[in-house]
């Protein structure tokens, strides 16, 4: 049987997706309907302290399209919860005792002052909730009062804030991340060293995502002038991907739990998360763009292909990618491939030809024979992939690895021994075998 | 009151002014915004494409539908002129599916490919809306002079590549307005609100050319003249001679030429004063006969069968051309040809058709069976010819090639400066975008030839 059950940080939810704290958790009529169309938790809409954040009365968001407007990814600068501290608190309170089963996590803001977190803990806790989560991320607006990821910058404030939270609290509590910053790490270890019980990660990322050409100003524009917002959906999804993967691997940080977040949108998003060591996923864009109808194959999906892999429970994935993920350095030099186009498959747009004539390795031939015809040049492939990543049709073009004979690139034999950089000749910082 | 059920039923007006309205509007829509918007973005961009080495003219289409992507489509608009000057035209009347269309890499994977056509009406529309006149501009002045003789694309598209470079062209065209077959032939709901004059008035915008129109060759003026007057004569003035059926009863009222009758009804803005028999019988297996098929039977026309000798296979008029007349209700009989057109009081009241096949060695002939097909009009569709009387003759006669005017690689005809192009040229397609190709590819050998 496979179960989707998660426990994350002791918080049970019937599956690992939850609701990232953002407009869809707003109120409890938003978090009740996502609970009846299957979400498995919220991280509730980030509270602060009275008198509440006002927004904009204009355009809050800005997208980026793919074709036939497909939104690739979303940019906001809405700020936390605007409404009375007090009216969310009743909703929280009210929402959890009537939805026990599902996960119910607050996120939280308020300033780097102690007396400040521990007074809005306490109310918290008397909701009933199952976590709070410390939003160190929000890069506008909150960070230019001193908060959101104007904290997430700084380790220090990090693990300071984080500790204040743990001495005051039994509820877990989870930090969340800002990208915007250079080495994730950093911030991680802050969060581990102030006693966090898990990471939740990304944020949003600092953007401008797009420009008026006709008023010559960044959208959304508020009355001719914009402000950056915080990008996010399926385009973040590999800068988050990294970012988790980097705090999964880290020595320091091994084992900490992570809340995966960044452009989930599909199951697949999901095992992605989950296999670079996040516990469970939290969805934002998604929803937005589609309504929360979109968890139900997240739910199928996922267990579908737990079935098909033989997993039982979502324990048995978690962090399973974590070990291969490794440094270029050591990647095996080696190891050698060539692109393969099925002809069957190939509907002749060339674009895998004029894409490496112009770009790369003019190893892709245009015509054979005087008829078109595109087919890969072993002699000048280099295995790059480009090819794959331009055409149109899936599985069309596969990198085949070579495993014996001569790569006709190079004329060198296939090595089928492991040798990556650190010990190759033109490394002048290679390792020298030990003299016997 | 009882309708007096005397042969012909012929009549004029046999539709609410609202249904002529309708059967003679645009038959494709033209997309809006955003679905040209969405239908670009079904483009590949495909290297060296296939659409484009289908497309007579050799318009960039992945070019121009990248335009259209990126929100800018009169460039798109200029990328298609580049190449057709009657792309507006083209985009309405081409055979997409048997051309662009049909090379679409899309039909590979999905068997749909890219709405190109109408794309390509989407760009040169919106050019035509927004930009007042022309895009380009004339080369500075040769003092050379062109003689275009007839006034149909492979014309236009010859005229306005050579006033391009300078030169200064004449248009001798035989009817009262420019456009030949755009004008007079095709099926009115293929252009609508005038386009094909919109077109012709976009084209002579550029400037250089000058109109005579009344002026036909052989009548009004010579080649022989024209040879000496101007530096190179171009000769475009298509077919203007209908094939006969040489069946018994040809000469009976009733029986028409749909060319003729084609030109009338593009020619008639009130649709309401054209009369369309009760029962109507079409002759033949091109696009005029589809056209007089669909257009009686939207004139108001009960029964609209096509009679064609051979199997639908053969037919000249593209399958999709073919589709379009059975859901509009026409019915194509295959594998029949006319033997005899029988009258009543100087009227003809039907025709005798006989059954076909193919002979053992493949040649078509009669079987002797026979069916009569009771009708009220009979149209003749069964080809266009050349007449060569204009240019034949003489020492200075023009050498034809199956009954056309025979030309090289350039449009070059066998009389020095002289050209020619559309379909008074032997071996062309007969279609409006390989006459354009003539034109242009005219206009490039007599600009070098008068440069040289």
């Amino acid at each position: 049987m496979t179960d989707l059950t998660s426990n994350f940080l002791g918080i049970k939810s019937p599956n690992p997706f939850w609701l990232a704290s953002a407009p869809p958790t707003d109120k409890a009529y938003n978090v009740i309907r996502a609970y009846e169309a299957g979400w498995g938790g919220v991280v509730w809409k980030t509270l602060g302290e009275d008198p509440h954040v006002v927004n904009v009365n204009g355009p809050r968001y800005g997208a980026i399209h793919g074709r036939d407007r497909n939104l690739l990814g979303l940019n906001n600068i809405e700020l936390i919860t605007d409404r009375p501290l007090e009216v969310n608190l009743r909703e929280i309170k009210q929402v959890k005792r009537d939805w026990p089963d599902r996960a119910l996590v607050v996120s939280l803001m308020v300033p780097c002052e102690e007396k400040n977190w521990i007074d809005i803990l306490r109310k918290v806790e008397d909701t009933g909730a199952d976590g709070v989560e410390l939003n160190f991320g929000c890069p506008h607006g909150m960070s230019e009062r001193g908060m959101g990821s104007a904290v997430g910058q700084v380790p220090e404030y990090i693990e300071m804030v984080t500790r204040w939270c743990k001495e005051n609290t039994k509820m877990p509590v989870i930090v969340k991340l800002t990208p915007n910053i250079t080495d994730i790490r950093k911030p991680a270890q802050a969060a581990k060293n102030g006693g966090a019980d898990a990471v939740s990660l990304i944020n949003t990322i600092n953007s401008i995502v797009g420009v008026d050409l006709d008023i010559m100003a960044p959208t959304p524009t508020i009355d001719g002038k914009g402000a950056h917002g915080g990008y996010c959906g399926p385009a973040v999804k590999p800068i988050a991907l990294n970012m988790v993967a980097e705090i999964a691997r880290d020595p320091a940080t091994a084992g900490l739990p992570i809340s995966g977040i960044g452009g989930v949108t599909t199951w697949r998003d999901a095992a992605e998360f989950m296999a670079l060591g996040a516990g469970n996923v939290q969805v934002c864009t998604a929803a937005m763009t589609y309504g929360f109808k979109v968890v139900q194959d997240m739910i199928d999906g996922l267990k579908e292909w737990m079935g098909e892999k033989g997993y039982t429970s979502i324990d048995e994935f978690v962090g399973m990618a974590v070990p291969n993920c490794s440094d270029w350095q050591n990647l095996n030099l080696n190891y050698i491939t060539k692109a393969k186009i099925d002809q069957d498959l190939c509907i002749k747009c060339g674009r895998c030809h004029i894409a490496c004539e112009d770009t790369s390795h003019q190893a892709i031939t245009a015509m054979v024979d005087g008829a078109r015809h595109f087919e890969v040049i072993d002699e000048e492939c280099v295995g790059c992939n480009l090819c794959v990543s331009v055409c149109p049709v899936e599985n069309c073009i596969t990198m085949e690895p070579m495993t014996s004979g001569v790569d006709p690139r190079t004329k060198q034999p296939i090595d089928t021994r492991f040798a990556d950089w650190t010990t190759h000749p033109n490394n002048p910082n290679r390792v020298m075998e030990a003299a016997e | 009151m009882a309708d007096v059920l005397s042969a012909p039923d012929i009549r004029a007006g046999r539709l609410s002014p609202e249904d002529y309205l309708k059967n003679f509007d645009d038959i494709h829509p033209p997309l809006d915004r955003h679905e040209a918007s969405v239908e670009a973005d079904r483009c590949y961009f495909c290297y060296d494409a296939p659409c484009t080495i289908a497309c007579p003219t050799s318009i960039d289409i992945p070019q121009f539908i990248r335009q259209i992507q990126t929100g800018n489509p009169v460039g798109a608009a200029k990328t298609i002129f580049a190449e057709n000057i009657l792309g507006g035209m083209c985009a309405r009347v081409c055979p997409t599916e048997t051309l662009c269309e049909e090379a679409c890499v899309r039909n590979e994977a999905e068997d749909k490919p890219v709405k190109i056509g109408l794309l390509q009406r989407y760009a040169t529309d919106t050019y035509m809306d927004k930009v007042s006149g022309s895009h380009f501009t004339r080369e500075a002045p040769t003092n050379k002079k062109i003689a275009v003789v007839g006034g149909g694309p492979a014309s236009l598209a010859c005229a306005h590549a050579l006033a391009l470079k300078g030169h200064d062209v004449t248009i001798f065209e035989a009817r009262e307005k420019l456009g030949g077959l755009n004008e007079y032939g095709i099926a009115a709901y293929k252009t609508v609100n005038d386009f094909a004059q919109r077109e012709v008035e976009f084209l002579l915008s550029v400037g250089g050319i000058k109109v005579e129109t009344g002026k036909a060759l052989g009548r009004d003026i010579t080649l022989a003249g024209l040879r000496g007057e101007y530096d190179a004569v171009f000769l475009g003035m298509g077919l203007p001679g209908v094939n006969a059926l040489n069946a018994e009863g040809e000469e009976l009222s009733g029986v028409i030429d749909a060319v003729a009758y084609i030109a009338e009804l593009r020619q008639e803005t009130d649709r309401a004063k054209l009369p369309v028999g009760r029962k109507v019988v079409v002759i033949g297996g091109g696009m005029t006969a589809i056209d007089i098929a669909v257009q009686t039977k939207r004139l108001g026309a009960d029964e609209v069968t096509i009679l064609y000798r051979r199997g639908q296979d053969a037919m000249k008029a593209s399958r999709y051309e073919q589709e379009l007349a059975q859901t509009n209700g026409v019915l194509i009989r295959e594998w029949f040809q006319p033997k005899r057109l029988i009258g009543e009081g100087g009227h003809v009241i039907a025709i005798e058709a006989e059954r076909t096949a193919l002979d053992a060695n493949g040649r078509l002939s009669g079987t002797g069976e026979t069916e009569r097909f009771e009708a009220d009009q009979v149209f003749k569709a069964i080809g266009q010819t050349f007449i060569a009387d204009p240019v034949a003759g003489g020492s200075d006669a023009l050498e034809l090639y199956a009954g056309r005017i025979r030309v090289d690689g350039e449009r070059k005809t066998s009389l020095d400066k002289v050209w020619a192009g559309g379909d008074c040229v032997a071996g062309g397609e007969d279609l409006t975008v390989a006459a354009v190709e003539d034109g242009k590819l005219a206009a490039r050998s007599i600009h070098a030839a008068i440069t040289g």
